[in-house]
């Protein structure tokens, strides 16, 4: 059971592509409509706001807030299961884009994990990309 | 209750008696069986029916030609395959009440059929997605974080909590209503027994509780059963219902509606506030008029986030509208919720919807096993999807004249 891998994403998968490969930089991307000026994420090739194609990527300060969150006591993933209970959470950036990451903490400080507590953004680095996770700031 | 248009009703119900199948079931016989029965129900013939609907779960043999009439031995002109997840038979039987209505079909068939339980898919807590592996982005962002499909509905719960107020004790008075109801349905209790249930007998709130938590804040008696079962609902034009066993049980009203996790979203708010709106607008009732709410209930903030969002109270109040046993069968207060016992009591065999249209429509009959004196409106919200994040929500208004 212990070789089943972390699931990680596809960079073969056309949007999120440049998201991905930008984290190997450490750096956290979203997407802003030129024509609009909404912001667009997840990345994707047009606007949902206002149809444009016209998109330009942003790199983001990693400062937030927990929206929501859930501490995840059960899953029957292995490599999840050794880490268990950890806060999977919601996480509203200042920039205006919510991104779904983890709020890492020692796992006997897992309760400390609040809606409203600010997060700073930091890197949990695997072989292609290095995934964005955040620490209370 | 003026405009209620009586196009289409509810003229046959079957529900699969068994909750854990052997090797001689599968969910194609599960189907036929349930589609055979409910017409028998009905005192029509599989001849009758010229629309069929299913979520299309067992994939077609060839590029995209559905194989269930050819099972069946139907001669459809419609055969849908709508797929919306628990919501699946709501969206359905939207499409169905249209399609009569239009004079496009007379006996529309829906049929589910599932052995989610023999197959051993530990669906709320596996941590994988439907679509793990392919390249989506969606599944791309989320898919990293090893979460459950149980933590997905904990994120609106401890949202709920957190903006209103709402606690763990009113949340779990859905789970107590639910196991009451449970308990007076012979085939819940045999489920409850063949799944090996601790208890088969009524619940208390601080048992709910004291139960494990498998999501912050989620107990597990806040989480519906993995069964296997199966369900079919025959609905027909008003010319085919009136020659029909059973009374009629009007399609009063039908909406459907998705919803998806956007940037500064309230997540309070399900896809259910567009379908309820919808259907109560067509039916041409109002919630307060409802007897039985029927509510997709995966888990206990599941059912509380969508009475706030069908209207049955304001947005933020469900946690005190559900207190003091008010969901009970017997209660003064209507609604009365989930009769049959729901996902938390009867039966989840993954799609729940087609059993909220039949056990909302044996309440019509006056056939429920916690029937509610004199009912004569009930509604059936189905959920689909993950109610954190993307999902579907079908909502259907049912009546007798």
């Amino acid at each position: 059971m212990a070789d089943i891998p972390r699931p990680l994403p596809n960079l073969h998968e056309l949007d999120t592509q440049p998201f991905w490969q930008a984290t190997k930089q450490h750096e956290l991307r979203y997407q802003v409509c030129n024509d609009c000026q909404g912001v667009v994420f997840y990345p994707r090739r047009h606007c949902p706001h206002c149809m444009s194609f016209d998109l330009r990527w942003e790199q983001s300060k990693g400062e937030g807030a927990v929206y929501t969150y859930t501490i995840i006591r059960q899953i029957g993933h292995p490599v999840f299961r050794a880490r268990q209970p950890y806060a999977v959470a919601l996480i509203d950036l200042d920039e205006g884009f919510r991104l779904m990451s983890h709020v890492i903490v020692a796992k006997e400080d897992v309760d400390t994990v609040k809606i409203g507590q600010r997060v700073r953004l930091d890197w949990e680095d695997y072989d292609e990309v290095s995934l964005p996770v955040f620490r209370p700031a | 209750m003026s405009s209620q248009q009586r196009d289409a009703a509810i003229v046959g119900i079957y529900e699969y008696p068994l909750r854990t199948v052997g090797p001689e079931a599968s969910s194609l016989r599960i189907k036929a069986e349930c589609a055979i029965r409910a017409l028998e129900d009905a005192g029509l013939t599989l001849k009758d029916v010229d629309a069929l609907y299913e979520a299309g779960e067992e994939g077609a043999v060839h590029a995209g030609i559905p194989s269930l009439p050819e099972y069946l031995g139907l001669h459809v002109g419609i055969a849908d395959t709508t797929m919306a997840g628990g919501a699946s038979y709501e969206f359905q039987a939207a499409h169905a009440k249209r399609a009569i209505a239009s004079g496009k079909a007379n006996v529309a068939l829906l049929t589910y059929g599932s052995t989610l339980r023999r197959g051993g898919t530990a669906l709320g807590s596996s941590g994988r997605s439907y679509a793990a592996g392919y390249p989506h982005p969606v599944v791309n962002m989320e898919e990293p974080w090893g979460l459950t499909l149980v933590g997905d509905y904990a994120m609106v719960a401890n949202r709920h909590m957190h903006q209103y107020g709402t606690t763990s004790a009113q949340l779990a008075e859905i789970s107590v209503a639910a196991r009451l109801h449970g308990t007076r349905n012979p085939q819940a209790v045999q489920a409850m027994t063949d799944l090996q249930f601790k208890g088969t007998g009524e619940i208390t709130i601080e048992e709910v509780l004291n139960s494990r938590v498998i999501a912050d804040p989620l107990h597990m008696l806040e989480c519906c059963m993995i069964s296997d079962g199966g369900g079919a609902v025959v609905i027909a034009s008003p010319e085919v219902a009136r020659g029909c066993k059973e009374k009629p049980v009007w399609v009063l009203g039908g909406g459907e509606a998705i919803k998806y996790p956007e940037n500064a979203d309230d997540i309070t708010f399900s896809a259910a506030a567009r379908s309820g709106p919808m259907a109560f607008g067509e039916a041409g009732v109002s919630p307060g008029e409802v007897d039985v709410a029927m509510l997709y209930d995966s888990f206990t903030i599941t059912v509380l986030t969508v009475l706030e969002d069908l209207g049955f109270c304001r947005k933020g109040e469900g946690g005190q509208f559900v207190q003091g046993g008010r969901l009970r069968f017997d209660a003064e207060a209507k609604p009365a919720l989930n009769t049959d016992g729901g996902g938390l009591s009867s039966n989840h065999p993954g799609m729940r919807g087609i059993f909220l249209l039949i056990e909302a429509t044996r309440q019509m009959r006056g056939q429920s096993t916690s029937q509610v004196a004199g009912a004569r409106l009930a509604v059936a919200s189905g959920m689909g999807g993950r109610l954190g994040s993307r999902h579907a929500a079908g909502t259907i208004v049912l009546g007798i004249d």
